[in-house]
């Protein structure tokens, strides 16, 4: 997954992003005695919550790869999945759930959420998710605005999410970093990040940037050039920062650089360590951004939106490059006019990776129904997709464009025990996510009040009838 | 009359448009149908619909299929009125971000309540096929201030009309059937940054209406005080005052809809809530007044102040006090979707039949229009959706939708620009796939 450039004596550097020493909050990383910068300032402090082992039978099972299982099993120990199968037996002592009528999936992840960076309420004070004061900011990481009180994450997770990327916005031609989290209740950021995750970066084609400094400042860029040439420069200043630290690295070079956030980032990028999540909604950008990539030796790990990714799905299988979207929405500005409700079921049957993603707190709670209502107009459009295939647009997909399907996903043994049992098929509308488990922790359960966690704002927030709630 | 002539008209003739035609004046039978009447009928199964001349002759399990009609097996799917949705913008924004082809706000307060948008509908946008294919049929198109709050000064944002989907002529079912006011947060920051200007403003324009109305000639000669609006919006205002238009109000905190109700009491206005988020906490209040609320049934965060409340039992709450219920969705390119919603609202503890209600009967009763259509019964116009499965799942899909009594084509911009990316790596680009 990482580009054939990756220098190898830069890796150093990034390396902890993709690996467990995320977790340790290392100094510098050491190079004889010439030191890179700390690649991991913020690392995660997430602890699973406490968890018992259990086994559920008898569901309707989703594996996340493409698979099902009919009255399948699937057994939880340690918060890590052990096994899967059509009829697994309990070890001594560990709870059985009967999940009869009941299917079980991979929790969903998102690939493209604000919650948090623009937390609910949406006050002024709450707006940070788009640092529109510059068309490249890539030295601004979401997770420094995320909000972890934002009470969307407990709504999502009642709609079976258990981790997601946030995005910073798409005002700038590169908005910054994003951070992938687990959807846990935490006090503060650091205790949602998913260890090991890699960070993306942020980057936007199209009408946003356009607006916001050609329209808005009178700045560049103003034209869809104008942001191609925003790009270009800020990747070959990245190129020569980067070959400054590799050089000092290597010993060929005693001036140490000095540091800049901007082109660490971008140097990430161009390591193969951090991936590219680029906002893009027109075909003929797509293969614009996709050149872009090749000439700096990068790669688009997914477009976001995505809403003509149809027109090119065949460019997109051949770069290996996912498309992250909706299943519906159109029409609200001109490059989103030519939405198609078959848009990702074209893009998987191509042999793209497709992804069911929200950009909405709203579409987070319902992203198993945006699902559904792609399978019924695939089906109907004559490209049949089936429903256990579907959900790896759900799970499988996003874990990949992440860089976390090692942890999380698909039903495998080994992997991280976040799953959903759903009291029905997942794809009908009346279906609810009824118990909702991260590294095999019940963090929520439809059925009980006290595993149903709430963000501090709504708490004491409002009274009715003669009872603060 | 030459040839040319005369196959000109055998076009129009099958395209059933020919300027003053009656629409649809073959007969039709839908057969084995599981008809939701949304009437007095309930569900019947095994039904028979017969649409003759545009309207519905015959409903029930025993209704006789004339002579030459048209049979259309439903094969046991279920049948619908056709989707209403309570507040939309089709025909009068095209693409939202580009201006010129939004329509539903204007700047200024040249004109307030006299505000209208039905010689602004475009009858030939994208968004009516692509969402009449999917089984919307009726639409109140309301202005609205939310689309570009910064351009308003008033919070009286002005009249809306009721169309229905089918048709590029005559497609207008109740012109300015509806006065639209905005209060709570919008309200507040339309009308000087405080909900109390905001009452006060919508006090002091229906005071001056009543004062009008009463002394009309004098005014005409210049013998009455100023008033706060012209005389245009004066007239509009009076309508409300007599009760020939319903005053709807967006109020969202349960305080800002008790305002609406204390005002509309003061005036003695039929009142209608849209927004309502906090309006199941004062439920019982609403159902005694007998105010319908037009809502969300999936707004559930708490995204703005007077949003804190938000639930999404809010629908369930409401209807089992007894208070009628409406939806919207308010993204109108996307109000196929409005189905969805109310999945969602069922899947959270509305009854069914409330939830098919409040997309077809409530909307045309609360706007006045049910003597034509909201219901399948005899005499109405025939709005209706064969469905492929339960109308509110996910997965089901419209597969006929009849309005006014023909069948609408079912292709869409959306269909064709699928038709032709369907297939990618042809010999020649995709722009000669018609």
């Amino acid at each position: 997954m990482f580009p054939e450039s990756t220098r190898l004596a830069l890796t150093l550097i990034f390396a902890c992003v993709l690996t467990a020493c995320g977790e340790s909050p290392s100094g510098n990383a050491d190079n004889g005695d010439r030191a890179a910068p700390n690649p991991n300032p913020f690392p995660s402090t997430y602890q699973p919550l406490p968890s018992e082992d259990f086994l559920i039978r008898n569901a309707t099972v989703l594996i996340g790869d493409g698979n099902r299982i009919e009255e399948g099993s699937v057994l939880v120990r340690d918060g890590k999945i052990a096994e899967v199968g059509a009829n697994v037996e309990a070890p001594d002592g560990v709870e059985v759930i009967d999940a009869a009528g009941r299917w079980v999936t991979p929790g969903i992840i998102d690939v493209h959420s604000h919650l948090g960076v623009y937390a609910s309420p949406a006050v002024a004070a709450h707006s940070d998710g788009n640092e529109l004061t510059s068309p490249v900011t890539a030295e601004v990481w979401a997770e420094h605005s995320v909000n972890p009180q934002d009470p969307g994450f407990a709504a999502a997770m009642a709609g079976g999410v258990t981790a997601m990327q946030i995005l910073p916005g798409s005002g700038n031609l590169i908005g910054g970093r994003s951070v992938t989290l687990k959807n846990v209740p935490a006090r503060t950021t650091q205790g949602m990040k998913f260890p090991g995750a890699p960070y993306g970066l942020k980057m936007a084609c199209g009408e946003n940037p356009k607006r916001v400094y050609g329209t808005g400042k009178g700045q560049a860029p103003s034209t869809a050039m104008g942001n191609v040439a925003g790009y270009r420069e800020a990747w070959i200043k990245a190129e020569e920062y980067n070959q400054d630290w590799q050089d000092y690295l290597d010993g060929d070079s005693d001036d140490r650089p000095n540091r800049d956030l901007e082109l660490e980032t971008l140097s990430g990028v161009l390591n193969g360590e951090i991936l590219v999540h680029n906002h893009c909604y027109r075909a003929d950008e797509m293969a614009v951004m996709l050149d872009i990539a090749k000439e700096f030796g990068y790669r688009v790990t997914s477009f976001h939106h995505a809403v003509e990714a149809y027109k090119v799905a065949d460019l997109l299988a051949e770069n290996g490059t996912c498309a992250s979207m909706w299943a519906d929405w159109w029409g609200f500005k001109m490059e989103a006019f030519d939405g198609v409700r078959e848009n990702i079921a074209l893009v998987d049957q191509a042999g793209a990776c497709a992804i069911v993603h929200s950009d909405s707190a709203q579409g987070i709670q319902r992203l198993n129904q945006e699902a559904a209502k792609v399978i019924a107009a695939a089906n109907r459009g004559g490209i049949p997709v089936s429903e256990e295939s579907a959900w790896r647009w759900l799970s499988a997909n996003p874990a990949k464009a992440l860089g976390i399907a090692d942890q999380t996903g698909t039903l495998e043994a080994g992997k991280n025990a976040d799953l959903v049992i759903w009291d029905g098929n997942p794809f009908s509308v009346y279906t609810h996510a009824e118990e909702v488990f991260v590294d095999g922790a019940l963090v929520y359960d439809r059925n009980d009040e006290s595993r149903q966690p709430t963000a501090d704002f709504m708490l004491g927030i409002i009274e009715v009838d003669g009872e603060i709630k | 009359m030459s040839r040319i002539n005369m196959g000109a008209v055998a076009i129009f003739l099958l395209a059933g448009s020919l300027p003053g035609a009656a629409a649809g004046a073959e007969t039709t039978a839908i057969t084995g149908a599981k008809v939701y009447t949304m009437g007095p009928q309930g569900v019947i199964e095994d039904a028979t619909i017969v649409i003759e001349n545009g309207r519905i002759s015959q409903v029930g399990a025993n209704a006789q299929v004339p002579a030459g009609a048209e049979i259309i097996d439903a094969g046991g799917r279920p049948v619908t009125p056709g989707i209403f949705d309570a507040n939309s913008y089709f025909g009068v924004a095209e693409v939202s971000l580009v201006e010129e082809t939004v329509d539903l706000f204007q700047s200024g307060d040249r004109y307030t309540a006299s505000f209208e948008l039905s010689e602004a509908i475009n009858p030939r946008s994208t968004l009516i096929p692509i969402n009449r294919i999917e089984g919307v049929t009726r639409a109140m198109v309301a202005p609205d201030a939310n689309f570009m709050p910064e351009l308003y000064t008033t919070p009286i944002t002005g009249l809306g009309t009721v169309i229905q989907l089918g048709s590029t002529s005559d497609y207008v079912v109740a012109k300015n059937a509806a006065l639209f006011v905005k209060m709570g947060e919008t309200g507040a920051a339309l009308s000087g940054g405080s909900r109390g200007n905001n009452v006060l403003r919508l006090r002091e324009a229906f005071n001056d209406a009543r004062d009008y109305a009463a002394n009309r000639n004098d005014y005409d000669q210049g013998e009455r005080r100023e008033y706060s609006v012209s005389k245009l919006d004066l007239e509009a205002l009076v309508s409300v005052l007599n009760g020939r238009r319903p005053l709807v109000a967006e109020a969202n905190r349960a305080s800002d809809i008790e305002a609406a109700m204390r005002l509309a009491e003061e005036f003695g206005i039929r009142l209608i809530i849209i927004g309502g988020a906090e309006a199941w906490i004062v439920a019982e209040q609403l159902a005694d007044a007998r105010v319908p609320v037009i809502l969300n049934p999936l707004q559930n965060l708490p995204t703005a102040f007077e949003l804190i409340g938000s639930t999404l039992e809010n629908a369930a709450l409401l209807h089992s006090a007894g208070v009628e219920i409406a939806f919207s969705t308010g993204g109108s390119h996307n109000a196929r979707n409005l189905k969805q919603a109310a999945g969602v609202a069922v899947a959270n503890g509305l009854p069914h039949d409330a939830a098919l209600a409040a997309m077809t009967l409530s909307p045309a009763r609360i706007y006045g229009v049910d003597s034509n259509y909201g219901s399948l019964e005899a005499g109405k116009e025939a709005d209706l959706v064969i469905w492929s499965g339960d109308p509110l799942e996910v997965t089901s899909f419209a597969d006929a939708v009849y309005i006014r009594g023909k069948a609408v084509p079912m292709e869409s911009r959306s269909t064709l620009l699928f038709k032709r990316y369907r297939d990618l790596g042809g010999d020649w680009p995709p722009a000669y796939i018609k």
